[in-house]
């Protein structure tokens, strides 16, 4: 038998999906269009020497990943140390974008935690970082020889997401 | 070394929180007293392991230990100490860590005045709060650790953010947390009278002091935070409707339901259900709020780092606990008796009236803060709700709200008569129309129908309040002294009358533009007249900033001078405007400086806010009728 | 008046105030909500409402900031690098509000100018409007389909 002390929690419990969906969509909402196409091309000045310039001509590797990353960002700090892990194991080379920054901050940065870059191309502009979809910092794209990008995460990198989501690809892309 | 103390103490502390809800309830279903012994101890012992955690990351932030990541992200070399303190509950991981704390102290509060009650259902109150803080130690055990560390380590951390580099929004948040979590207590004994079946007055007795103590610092939390936004954010407002803003504001809105139902409840033992309704509610808005803020599921100027993990595990949380108090009620609020034993026309009728207009307007509030969640999900657009919706759905309900507040003060509990309320109230409703009507058209030279309204039904409480208070001091006085409840209630009523007086005043007179200078011109707004004298350079400990003096004349006589400023924190490189302010009982004038335009130009916004401090005064008023009101004798006496 | 007739009455003008207070209150939600609508819809597709207040983002334009010297008002242009809008703006700008910067405007279409009533900004120097993204993403991806 219904009686009215019943309301308050099916009342609760219509609200609570709600909730549920709004989380689910946060997670999957933000876009990908990127993915699986073609890397934008770029042109940008070094990092360390404004003379030297990076292109995707540079790029000549099996698989690298593009890690957007700056001085304001606390998450980039977060995953500094999985980076440095990552790129004294030798698995990937890491080229660094360096977003919306101060140079002279960004070298500092690096010179205090230390630098896992191969290179680093300075998006001082920002515009680079639009055309490849970035909508915060940190975010990693994972890119194959032939320019495509096979697969972008937002956020902070660490053990766990390297394992989940990248070392399969990364496998498959050497394997063929 | 110290950190991983901290984060060991967080452990054991957790594991003891989960003991403590077991010997509690398990202990108080089988009354089995040699295990219910226990808890009261546990309780201490949390508190110790969660109190030395909390000194260990705030001496990781005195040291500037940036091994700890947290200290790394949020603090610097170069922060003043007191900012190095306030740090430690300026982001998510160390907000979390103080939410714990507070719920420890609050327990052990209860450990200690619970004396009166009787142990079955102390205990169960007791483990209740450790099982809750169990959830919160999992939570920030498992998905945000203030322990983590980082190395290498560096030599220099990212700064605090410059908006949180103020002492107003130091203290904001641990006066909000007291609010937020004192409301467990009222949620802990509502589940331990529906585990017991055991709800009488007497319960209604015990929760009163306990709810009205957090309300009181919930008052004075979101009061500061309205003050703060008001003098740092630079742009002279003072609620946004921001959805973390109305987080703050929704279990506010039904504490103060709960505290005027316990009333009657422990005065006539009716309204049991809604009583046991609106303590699981208010408790359950505070979790939501959590929720909303943390989770990355609204986006607003507050909210904290989002992270949709967080998000579902805090879901989850408020799943279990909202959801299994609200099966609990279903199930055993029909047992509880509720004799209607007091007349359409009485002080209870009034209570209920505005109980259930502050819930109309909470639901408001809910429907505007999540509407825009809905639509999207659904796919009906991105909306927002502007404020203009916002403020009808206040207004509508409270303006029947403020009519009945003072006819209840006016009114006989059980039964009265209508006539002799209207008797009674007369006077001083002819009064309050008579200044409502005139004085602000005089002083301010406009009149308008919301004025007009809200300067009537402001002062009528007011005066109302004013009776009351000589009333309990002086007419009806009680053999054993002043009756401190009724005094207590007077007095937050005077002050929300003021509160609304303040708000009232602000929005129909007050004055906002922008307008541009340069030196040597004079700018009029609202009979003021502002003169840019200089601009230059005036830098800071941890930033540049250019500042402006403004000579600000009234009737050509000096009045004052203002330097407004523009700042650049070094670190984090964010603009901040640190707009000039010159308060006074009456009015504030405000000045916030723009940019260069060219040409010598500045843009300035000049604002004009009559009564405005009243708002705030007003919270603090309110704050102080509820701490007189718990000081009162019977809270001390035995049962 | 008997008590009875006293109940009626009570009870009947309350149930017409809730419903006159339900029907302003609906009206108003109506009247405040208020529809982001992205660049490209307001200039290609003209969805946007001509009478009442709606939100537009997009990207300030690099170089596209004009100021007459002295004056309080900007104009400027917004893209969602598909399309591009004026936006007009008669005010004291927000400190985060900087060119190439995402930004999102509040008021109306005049002709084919949008008057902003509000800039908004948020406290954060990298924050971009997650609407805003969304639009840029998603000409992002019809000009890549095109150069295929």
């Amino acid at each position: 038998m219904m009686n009215k002390h019943y309301l308050p929690i099916i009342f609760f419990f219509l609200i609570i999906p709600i909730f549920y969906i709004g989380l689910d969509r946060n997670k999957s909402e933000l876009p990908s269009p990127l993915i699986g196409k073609e890397m934008p091309k770029f042109s940008l000045p070094s990092l360390q020497n404004s003379n030297q310039i990076i292109d995707n001509s540079n790029f000549d590797y099996e698989v690298f990943l593009l890690n957007v990353w700056a001085t304001w960002c606390s998450g980039c700090l977060e995953e500094h140390p999985f980076l440095m892990q990552l790129s004294k194991s030798n698995q990937i080379p890491i080229i660094g974008l360096n977003w919306r920054d101060n140079k002279n901050d960004a070298i500092d940065w690096l010179e205090n935690y230390g630098d896992p870059y191969n290179l680093i191309a300075n998006d001082q502009s920002g515009r680079v970082a639009i055309d490849w979809g970035v909508y915060g910092a940190p975010e990693s794209f994972l890119v194959d020889s032939n320019g495509i990008i096979i697969h972008k995460h937002l956020g902070p990198l660490n053990e766990s997401i390297w394992e989940q989501e990248f070392v399969s690809l990364i496998m498959d892309v050497k394997n063929k | 070394m110290i950190p991983e103390i901290g984060h060991f103490s967080l452990i054991v502390a957790m594991m003891i929180a989960l003991t403590q809800g077991y010997t509690s309830l398990k202990g108080a279903r089988t009354n089995d007293f040699e295990l219910m012994r226990h808890t009261k101890p546990l309780a201490l012992a949390q508190f110790t392991l969660i109190s030395v955690s909390f000194l260990c990351l705030t001496s990781s932030f005195l040291m500037d230990d940036f091994s700890v990541l947290y200290v790394a992200n949020n603090s610097q070399l170069a922060l003043p100490i007191i900012y190095k303190i306030s740090a430690v509950w300026g982001a998510h991981e160390g907000s979390l860590l103080l939410w714990i704390l507070i719920l420890s102290i609050w327990t052990v509060l209860v450990c200690r005045y619970s004396n009166n009650l009787p142990k079955l259902f102390s205990t169960r109150v007791i483990g209740i709060l450790g099982l809750l803080n169990f959830g919160f130690l999992l939570f920030t055990l498992f998905t945000s650790n203030p322990f983590e560390r980082i190395f290498p380590t560096p030599s220099d951390g990212n700064d605090l953010n410059p908006l949180l580099q103020d002492i107003g929004l130091a203290i904001h948040p641990p006066l909000l947390y007291i609010g937020y979590v004192g409301f467990s207590v009222a949620y802990a004994f509502a589940v331990a009278a529906m585990l017991s079946g055991n709800l009488d007055r007497k319960w209604a007795k015990w929760t009163r002091p306990w709810t009205t103590a957090a309300w009181l610092f919930l008052t004075i939390g979101i009061g500061l935070g309205s003050w703060w936004a008001y003098y740092e954010l630079g742009w002279g407002g003072w609620w946004f409707w921001d959805p973390v803003e109305n987080a703050s504001f929704m279990p506010w809105l039904i504490g103060t339901a709960l505290i005027h139902s316990l009333a009657v409840t422990e005065k006539r033992g009716v309204f049991k259900s809604w009583t046991l309704l609106l303590s699981i509610s208010a408790f359950s808005l505070s979790l939501l709020g959590t929720f909303l803020v943390r989770s990355g599921i609204l986006i607003s100027v507050h909210a904290f780092a989002t992270d949709p993990e967080r998000g579902l595990f805090i879901l989850i949380f408020l799943v279990t606990v909202i959801g299994g108090a609200l099966i609990l009620y279903a199930k055993r609020a029909s047992d509880l008796d509720d004799n209607v034993n007091f007349s359409a026309v009485s002080r209870e009728t009034f209570l209920l009236l505005n109980n259930v207009l502050l819930v109309i307007t909470t639901l408001l509030i809910l429907i505007g803060t999540l509407a825009p969640l809905v639509m999207e999900i659904f796919g009906m657009g991105k909306i927002s709700i502007g404020a203009p919706w916002f403020e009808i759905a206040m207004l509508v309900p409270m303006i029947p709200l403020l009519i009945f507040i003072s006819m209840g003060m006016h009114s006989l509990w059980i039964k009265d008569d209508l006539r002799k309320v209207f008797n009674r109230s007369k006077f001083l409703f002819i009064a309050a129309t008579i200044i409502g009507l005139f004085v602000p058209a005089y002083f301010y030279g406009r009149t308008g129908l919301l004025l007009v309204i809200g300067s009537v039904l402001s002062i009528w409480i007011i005066l109302s309040s004013f009776v009351s208070i000589k009333n309990g001091l002086f007419t009806n006085k009680l053999k054993s002294g002043i009756n401190r409840s009724v005094l207590g209630m007077a007095i937050a009523h005077l002050g929300l009358g003021l509160f609304v007086l303040g708000v009232t005043f602000v929005s129909s007179f007050g004055i906002e533009t922008d307008r541009s200078f340069s030196i040597g011109d004079t700018l009029s707004v609202a009979g003021y007249d502002y003169r840019l004298n200089s601009i230059k350079n005036a830098p800071g400990p941890n930033y540049q900033a250019i500042e402006a003096e403004i000579d600000v004349y009234k009737d050509n006589l000096l009045y004052t001078k203002l330097y407004p400023q523009k700042r650049t924190y070094l670190v984090q490189k964010s603009p901040m405007t640190e707009a000039a302010i010159m308060a006074s009982w009456n009015k504030d004038l405000f000045i916030a400086l723009g940019d260069s335009l060219g040409n010598g130009k500045w843009s300035v916004r000049i604002q004009y806010k009559p009564m405005i401090r009243w708002i705030w005064f007003g919270c603090l008023i309110m704050a102080l009728g509820g701490a007189i009101a718990i000081s009162d004798k019977r809270y001390r006496s035995s049962a | 008046m008997k008590p009875r007739q006293q109940r009626m009455l009570a009870v009947g003008s309350s149930a017409i105030g809730l419903i006159i207070a339900a029907i302003l209150t609906f009206k108003a939600f109506e009247e405040n909500m208020m529809f982001f609508i992205n660049v490209t819809d307001v200039v290609e597709n003209n969805k946007a409402p001509l009478d009442r207040d709606f939100r537009v983002g997009g990207l300030v334009v690099e170089n596209s900031l004009i100021r007459v010297e002295g004056n309080l008002t900007v104009n400027f242009l917004i893209t969602d690098n598909k399309n591009q809008l004026g936006v007009e703006y008669t005010g004291v700008l927000p400190d985060l509000f900087r060119e190439g910067q995402g930004v999102v405007a509040l008021g109306r279409l005049n002709g084919d100018i949008f008057l902003a009533e509000t800039i908004l900004a948020k406290h954060d120097e990298n924050y971009m409007p997650p609407e805003v993204i969304e639009s840029l993403s998603k000409h992002q991806r019809d000009g890549n389909e095109k150069s295929l």
